[in-house]
């Protein structure tokens, strides 16, 4: 079964969110959609270990060889990312019972499940797969499911932003999706390593550089790069508190390994950097949407709100680290992926648990909750903590490559920059410190106690995982440098 | 093509909901005839069943559930044109370096393609080319937009669910009981007409090894007859054919099958959707392959189909018990 691994990776909760259908008990789903889950973690586990052992796994669909058919290609990129997004799911579903119990009316959990298992599905089959065409497959389904995810929030305002997150989405899928057309048409194959191959003798068209401007363009919209990330605030802040985590710790991860893998893998890096001024222009816009986000945070007074618009701007860290297009540059970013990953599911958990005792998660109602709810705002802390960037956090780790993969290139000015919008993060996460410990609890909230369990395992899990990876840096760091070094490796053999 | 520039414009332009409809369903066929023009029969048939058809009729459904016109707008987007005139322009630009229509040195004719021509009959052994690459070369993809599909189906149904929301006593009213009585001759012609929809149908499901079809045109075929159905006959009597939690559980039994073709090729020691494996010679299992997974996507997309006509009905109707509550 081992040979099979890659497949099963997509064809576990494929196959799940059909099955919960048959299943009428909303619990036993739930616990379904659990193991479902649980299991293709277990999957992307081996699979990552076998990839590291032993280089990359390609599995072939239908038994059809690689051009002609479709093929998986698992690397140390994106073996990294399954680990990921199975991972985050996992964890995020423990707490999903509870959660959606309050949040979402009681003959609508079944349909929850089967659209939470369905995302999961298109994500990952997103990573896993080595066609350019079966990319845009997998990422209908996973946007589809998400659109429906967000809409299920119980606010009414969820359904007006799941349409803006739809029309949007929808356009960037488009583009992607014009932008792969036009490579088919130039090169005659859908395959990424064959794209890669092919493209080179082509690259001088016109025809190819649109494409590449569609492609990018497609996926900085999906990626909520600024100025394109007007969908994210409000899809974050209106969906139901496990859909905000889910899609937190993962969505944007995906669009965000896109990037990756068609500059570099795809078009290859020499390519990507040199026909559009791409260094300059993710540079310049994810330094904008670190300032805007965080400044843009430090006003809400929704806090899912608040780190809804902090996502944008850990978004424009993780461009930043691209953009530099070194491996300590590519390592920082990889590591940014998981390390955001790490702190958002735990803050947007926390939330979800304020949100489950209290109905509501204005700042204002965040009064005293340190007293009442004190290990979820301990959470709260750790993981706010972490987004800045203290020492013997997650977040410390991955700005430290960053600032140090500019200062390899000599870019002191955007470190200094950097360090700037890291005090900004510091502000919003203080606000939310500040009101949870120094103020008395608000009458109306005198009987709120502490957060079920089945909150705070995931949670904790989360943050003790944003402190133990601050300290041992080894699993992450290895494996995010092994990737970006091959990624860099492999574009040198491709073109010279 | 020009038709189809004119009819954009039009459609853009004009804010009477209802023609804007019909003008997109005119759409959808002239874009089906301009495939047919450009040699893509099995393309030219989805368009022809999908846009034309069965997206007009979950349009007009949607606008019965609201308004006919469209709200004034006020602002002159202009920032929005630039954009899409700047889309527009890039497009363009993209096209002044691709190869010539028909040019037979083109990228695409000679890399892939040839395999997929001279090899299919031998490999898959199934007539239409297009079946082959869509059901066996680039099964997994087919199997993706599947579950897109059944995705949209049950993200219709999470959100307009109106299964067991109020005390289902009172039986409702139900979406054009009233036709009963008024429309003898469109009942009696379409009444005559349905049996041929399904048979057509299922000719197209059967025969989409040979000729132009397969699972997705069968599917909508065969939904657009029930849904005629209900528009005639009203939701009610349909309910009693169909019901919402069965569709549900068809679409799903749709995906599972497709899933276990893959499933059982795995087990039986091939790479998954691998149907050479499945009977005793590979063109057999080929055939049994494609046969089933064909099966699944038309079972599926046929009940996506009617779930979701069926939700938007029903939504209609809750309204209009809803407003004759308030009436009393």
């Amino acid at each position: 079964m081992l040979a099979h691994l890659p497949i099963l990776q997509v064809i576990v909760p494929l196959i799940g969110a059909p099955v919960c259908v048959l299943l009428s008990r909303a619990r036993l789903v739930w616990l379904f959609a659990l193991i479902v889950s649980g299991l293709s973690f277990i999957v992307s586990a081996l699979l990552l270990q076998q990839v590291l052992m032993s280089g990359t796994v390609i599995y072939e669909l239908g038994g059809w060889d690689a051009p002609w058919g479709i093929e998986y290609r698992i690397d140390k990129l994106n073996g990294f990312l399954l680990l990921i997004i199975s991972a985050m799911s996992t964890l995020v579903l423990f707490a999903a019972q509870t959660s959606i119990n309050k949040e979402i009316p009681a003959e609508k959990h079944t349909h929850f499940y089967i659209l939470y298992l369905l995302s999961l599905t298109g994500m990952l089959g997103v990573v896993v797969t080595g066609d350019a065409f079966n990319v845009f497959v997998f990422l209908e389904i996973s946007s589809l499911s998400s659109y429906a995810l967000i809409a299920l929030g119980k606010d009414r305002r969820a359904l007006w932003a799941a349409y803006q997150y739809l029309i949007l989405g929808t356009i960037g899928a488009t583009f992607i999706l014009i932008g792969i057309g036009l490579m088919y048409q130039m090169t005659g194959t859908l395959n990424m390593a064959d794209l890669a191959a092919r493209l080179p003798e082509v690259a001088q068209t016109k025809t190819v550089f649109t494409a590449f401007a569609f492609v990018i363009t497609g996926i900085c919209l999906k990626l909520a790069l600024f100025p394109l990330h007007l969908w994210l605030p409000n899809a974050y802040t209106y969906a139901p508190s496990i859909v905000t985590a889910f899609l937190a710790a993962t969505a944007t991860k995906v669009a965000f390994y896109l990037l990756i893998r068609f500059t570099y893998s795809v078009f290859g890096g020499s390519f990507s950097f040199t026909t559009l001024p791409l260094q300059f222009l993710f540079m310049t816009l994810g330094l904008l949407g670190i300032f805007v986000g965080s400044i843009a945070a430090i006003y809400q007074t929704n806090v899912k709100q608040i780190f809804a618009y902090s996502s944008i701007a850990q978004i424009g860290y993780m461009v930043i680290g691209f953009s530099i297009s070194s491996v300590t540059g590519l390592t920082a970013a990889l590591l940014h992926i998981f390390n955001h990953a790490l702190m958002k599911g735990a803050l947007f958990l926390a939330l979800g648990a304020v949100m489950y005792r209290i109905g509501s998660v204005q700042i204002n109602q965040f009064q005293g909750l340190g007293q009442q709810m004190p290990l979820t705002m301990a959470a709260i802390l750790v993981a706010g903590l972490s987004l800045i960037g203290m020492p013997l956090t997650v977040g410390f780790v991955s700005k430290w490559y960053l600032l140090s993969a500019l200062i390899e290139k000599g870019w002191w000015p955007v470190a200094l920059l950097i360090l700037i919008g890291s005090l900004l993060t510091l502000v919003y996460v203080w606000k939310i410190v500040e009101i949870a410990y120094f103020k008395p609890s608000l009458s109306t909230n005198s009987t709120v106690i502490e957060a079920p369990l089945a909150f705070l395992i995931p949670i904790w899990l989360l943050v003790i995982a944003n402190i133990y990876f601050g300290v041992d840096t080894r699993l992450s760091v290895e494996v995010a440098h092994a990737a970006s070094e091959s990624l860099l490796q492999a574009q040198g053999q491709v073109r010279p | 093509m020009a038709l189809l520039v004119v009819i954009a414009i039009e459609i853009a332009r004009l804010k009477d909901l209802f023609a804007v409809v019909m003008l997109i369903g005119i759409y959808g066929l002239v874009s089906a005839s301009f495939f047919v023009v450009m040699d893509a029969v099995d393309v030219a048939f989805t368009e022809a069943s999908v846009g034309a058809g069965i997206s007009t009729l979950l349009m007009l459904v949607v606008i019965s559930l609201t308004q006919r016109s469209e709200h004034p707008v006020r602002h002159r987007p202009f920032g929005a044109l630039l954009v899409v005139m700047l889309t527009g322009g890039m497009l363009i630009y993209g096209t002044l370096d691709m190869p010539y229509v028909g040019a037979g040195d083109a990228p695409i004719h000679i890399h892939i393609a040839p395999r997929y021509l001279n090899d299919s009959m031998q490999e898959v052994g199934v007539a239409n080319v297009v079946t082959a690459v869509l059901a066996s070369y680039r099964a997994f993809d087919t199997f993706g937009e599947l579950v897109v599909i059944f995705t949209a189906g049950v993200g219709v149904s999470a959100l307009l669910m109106t299964v067991g929301r109020r005390g289902d006593k009172k039986p409702a009213v139900a979406i054009n009981d009233s036709m009963h009585k008024q429309q003898l001759i469109l009942r009696i012609v379409s009444k005559m007409m349905l049996p041929f929809i399904m048979l057509f149908a299922f000719y197209v499901q059967f025969h989409g090894d040979y000729g132009p079809g397969g699972g997705f045109q069968a599917g909508v075929i065969f939904a657009a007859a029930i849904i005629l159905y209900t528009l005639l006959f009203g939701l009610t009597s349909a309910r009693r054919v169909i019901n919402q939690t069965v569709s549900q559980l068809v679409a799903a039994f749709g995906v599972l099958l497709y899933g276990s073709v893959g499933l059982v090729s795995l087990l039986n020691g091939g790479n998954f959707l691998d149907y050479n494996v499945l009977a005793s010679n590979p063109i057999g299992g080929q055939h049994l392959g494609i046969l089933l997974i064909e099966l699944g996507v038309g079972i599926t997309v046929a009940s996506v189909m009617i779930t979701i006509f069926f939700n938007f009905a029903g939504r209609k109707e809750l309204q209009k018990s809803t407003s004759e509550n308030k009436g009393t």
